[in-house]
């Protein structure tokens, strides 16, 4: 077990690594000049000082051949240390630190309230006998996914916090404020779940050994949740992995929408002005999350289900 | 007759059909089983027998339903039971012990907790007790270190200890009647009769009734009372086990019992005239397949007790021109491995394989893609080993457009006659594999084996997935096929009564050694290893015919 976490450890280091040289080499080739948005604030960068350029450029290190600023780069990175960001001369890790409690609130809420709300829907979407409400509950996580999410916060805003102002519209404020951005970014991640668990239920439901609990005399409740639930929750827990990647990217739209404070408006922003340090620092430490959260589900697979021995698949994954 | 407890009476099951329209499963069907007494259901696939046993329990899957007639239990009438009396009955009155016992347990939790749970959710005992007892109904069931057993996963126990489980479910609230839907038909013979005799015992022990579904009457006949035959939803005729086997009224029962390849004996031969030494034996240097001191070991995982586990020990055989070679042996002994090593399909660890009269041994690449065209398989499940999206011609056909063989139109007129050799209609090559019957699906395999001539083919358990009365055909297909065509087979197969049907010689393998082998009536009638004489012994209806023996 210790080394199938080690080699796995040791994989995850190669991801960030890459997720690292990627998009070092991704942001270089983009054609307009750091060093001019720099100087121009954001502005016109036709009209900036040559000298000036040339002393940021030296400042910056940018002067130098895309190895060696790559090397460099690289070299502090191992260290945590990603650099200063240009447009605000903060350090970029300490930038990606600070936006980082408050996209964590929000995503952590997302992702509770989608874990309840999926699970609770696939079963409702399952469980009922009369058939008109299974198809009625199954056709919503469509419906979940293919809604905007830009849309829905807009809808969300529009309804509770300007017709009825129950939630404010904006800002960081306590968890009251947290509630309608949650909400937002949950749907997306809801349908999914929902629509993975149901439809993984429906298909354990047919399996010989639902027959042989019905045939012990189990009540419909026991097949359900003591069968039913539990072998068909793999997949789901599958999907759960890719929803938590799905989650940092719908921050982005999120915190937009409602004028947030965290990452997601971070990214907007050093992207805006290609702060290279900033957006790396992003970048790794979102591939740090997958990483995790891949490693966790991996780990959660065998306490779901016997047959799965994480030291042997590992052989083969 | 003692007192009754299961009283069918002119049951109607019917299935809704997509048209709208309603397929009637079980049609007007009067049965009865008394108190403790074994009645055997027998009949083929699509028979409704599996149907009447989910109806006696209210199990029937979607859209089916009971149209008429009742089912009393003990002369309580279970046709107004609410779904909440159902639970009562079910585990409690009536046990199931299910078809298939690799998929019926769950496979996320612990036997012993799977057996407890019937006795909690019957109140038969909490918790604790309950997981006392399962251990103790375990060991009932004849499972060695119950303790140990019962807290391991499905998946760590064989495909009969998994079965002897779902009899210690089946018997853990005493049920009064044990509903066994085809009890055995997924397990090799020895242990299936291991288990129906323990079963046999315990039912007996108990006094418990039991409701016995088959469709191989050899098996019925051994283990039941009364046999009821049932026909496409109609009883065609029951009876005393052994008035219905020594003199069947009905010519279905007559066909099903001709069928049964354990109450027939000698070896299938074309028209039932052709003498056996009037068929090609094939020069004494004309041998197909020679393997000689094969060997072959798989790596186990890090932590496991051994290093590596030898499937295949020093096994040497020679399958000779136009005739049957077969492997016999249990799950496990190592025959199909020793069929994946002739054919190439692995690397044997040791040993040397001669190919007509060529070593292919190490032959890799393009010249073992040559030798391919060669040897032909044919697989157990025509399920599985059929591409559902495609049509029977195009199933047919690939091997030959594997090989560029001919034009279109030429393998298009191959296919026709493939077609019509393996006894399909022509209509069937436009259809897909899905639209056929298992025996047909099987015949088309037979057809894709065939297609490139190939001088070998290898049947792996070509039959086992099949009914008795399909079996029967394909052997027979197979045994015209071989005298029309000249056909080579390696046959492999854990069930000495089919392999008594199609096999001139046959090497018996047990632990990965061939323990035994010679010409297949001298193996079976003057068997020299302990093994296989149980192997013998392990054939349904041997015991029905030799009680039939002893009375004339």
């Amino acid at each position: 077990m210790g080394r199938y976490v080690l080699r796995r450890a040791g994989q995850g280091i190669f991801v960030l690594w890459a997720a690292f040289t990627i998009s070092f080499f991704i942001l270089y080739l983009l054609p307009s000049d750091p060093a001019a948005l720099m100087a121009s604030g954001g502005g016109e960068t036709d009209a900036v000082d040559p000298a000036l350029l040339a002393d940021l450029r030296a400042q910056y290190g940018l002067d130098r051949p895309v190895l060696v600023q790559y090397a460099d780069a690289l070299w502090h990175a191992v260290r945590l240390d990603f650099g200063t960001s240009y447009s605000s001369g903060a350090s970029a890790g300490a930038l990606v630190l600070q936006a980082l409690p408050e996209t964590l609130k929000l995503t952590g809420a997302a992702l509770v309230l989608a874990v309840l709300a999926g699970t609770g829907l696939a079963l409702a979407s399952t469980f009922p006998r009369a058939r008109w409400v299974r198809q009625l509950l199954s056709s919503l996580p469509p419906l979940g996914v293919a809604l905007p999410t830009f849309w829905v916060g807009l809808l969300l805003l529009q309804w509770f916090s300007f017709q009825i102002p129950v939630f404010p519209a904006i800002g960081n404020e306590g968890a009251i404020s947290l509630v309608l951005p949650a909400i937002t970014l949950a749907i997306p991640a809801t349908a999914g779940i929902a629509q993975v668990l149901a439809r993984s239920l429906r298909g354990t439901l047919t399996e010989p050994y639902v027959e042989t609990a019905r045939a012990k005399g189990a009540s419909r409740a026991r097949v359900h949740f003591a069968h039913a639930l539990r072998n068909a929750a793999i997949p789901a827990l599958t999907v759960l992995g890719v929803l938590v990647g799905g989650l940092l990217a719908g921050a982005v739209v999120t915190e937009t929408v409602f004028s947030r404070v965290g990452l997601g408006r971070l990214t907007v922003m050093s992207v805006n002005t290609q702060d290279i340090p900033v957006v790396q620092a992003i970048v790794v430490f979102s591939a740090l999350v997958f990483v995790v959260v891949t490693l966790v589900v991996d780990l959660v697979y065998p306490l779901l289900d016997p047959r799965i021995d994480v030291r042997r698949t590992a052989v083969t994954a | 007759m003692s007192e009754p407890l299961l009283e069918i009476e002119g049951l109607e099951v019917g299935y809704r059909t997509r048209g709208g329209g309603t397929y009637r499963a079980v049609r007007g069907v009067d049965l009865t089983v008394a108190r403790g007494e074994i009645v055997a259901l027998v009949g083929e696939s699509g028979s409704g027998k599996s149907t009447l046993a989910h109806a006696a329990l209210h199990l029937l899957s979607r859209g089916g339903s009971v149209t008429a007639g009742t089912i009393r239990l003990a002369g309580r009438d279970l046709g107004d039971l609410t779904d909440k009396e159902w639970e009562q009955v079910r585990g409690r009155e009536i046990g199931l012990v299910p078809q298939d016992p690799t998929v019926s347990l769950n496979p996320v939790a612990r036997v012993g907790d799977q057996v407890a749970e019937v006795l909690v959710i019957h109140g038969v005992a909490r918790r604790k007790e309950a997981r006392r007892r399962a251990v103790e109904l375990l060991r009932q069931a004849g499972i060695d270190d119950p303790e140990a057993r019962a807290r391991q996963y499905p998946s760590q126990l064989s495909g009969g200890m998994r079965q002897r489980v779902l009899i210690a479910i089946a018997i853990a609230a005493r049920p009064r009647l044990l509903v066994a839907d085809e009890p055995t038909s997924a397990l090799d013979v020895t242990v299936q009769r291991r288990i129906l005799d323990h079963l046999d015992g315990l039912v007996r022990e108990l006094g418990t009734a039991v409701l016995l579904i088959t469709h191989d009457l050899g098996v019925a006949a051994d283990r039941a009372d009364r046999l009821v035959v049932l026909e496409r939803g109609v009883v065609v005729e029951e009876g005393p086990a052994e008035q219905v086997l020594r003199d069947p009224q009905h010519p279905y029962t007559r066909q099903l019992i001709a069928a049964a390849p354990s109450l027939s004996s000698a070896r299938l031969v074309v028209g039932g005239s052709v003498a056996e030494s009037s068929r090609p034996v094939g020069r004494p240097d004309g041998s197909v397949l020679a393997v000689r001191g094969l060997r072959k070991e798989f790596p186990l995982p890090r932590g496991a007790a051994r290093r590596s586990l030898v499937a295949v020990d020093d096994v040497s055989f020679t399958v000779r021109r136009g005739e049957t070679y077969a492997l016999v042996g249990e799950s496990g002994s190592g025959k199909s491995t020793t069929a994946r090593l002739a054919l190439r399909l692995e690397r044997p660890t040791a040993g040397r394989i001669d190919f007509e009269g060529t070593d292919i041994t190490d032959v890799r690449g393009r010249e073992l893609r040559r030798l391919r065209r060669g040897f032909q398989v044919v697989y157990q499940s025509p399920y599985a080993s059929l591409d559902p999206r495609f049509t029977v011609e195009q199933i047919i056909t690939e091997p030959l457009r594997a090989y560029q063989v001919g034009s279109a139109s030429e393998r298009a007129d191959r296919a026709r006659s493939l077609v019509d050799d393996v006894a399909l209609p022509a209509e069937v090559l436009r259809r897909g594999a899905r639209e056929l019957s298992g025996g047909q699906r099987q015949r088309v395999a037979i057809a894709r084996a065939i297609a490139l001539h190939p001088a070998l083919v290898v049947l792996d358990e070509p039959v086992s997935a099949l009914d008795v009365s399909v079996q029967a055909q394909i052997l027979e297909l197979l045994v015209r096929l071989q005298a029309e065509h000249g056909l080579t087979y390696l046959f492999i197969s854990h069930d000495l009564a089919v392999v008594r049907q199609i096999s001139d010689h046959v090497g018996v393998m047990q632990a990965g050694r061939v323990v035994e082998q010679g010409r297949t009536d001298a193996i079976l009638l003057d068997p020299q290893e302990t093994y296989t004489r149980e192997l013998i012994a392990a054939i349904p209806g041997r015991r029905a015919l030799a009680g039939l023996e002893e009375s004339r």
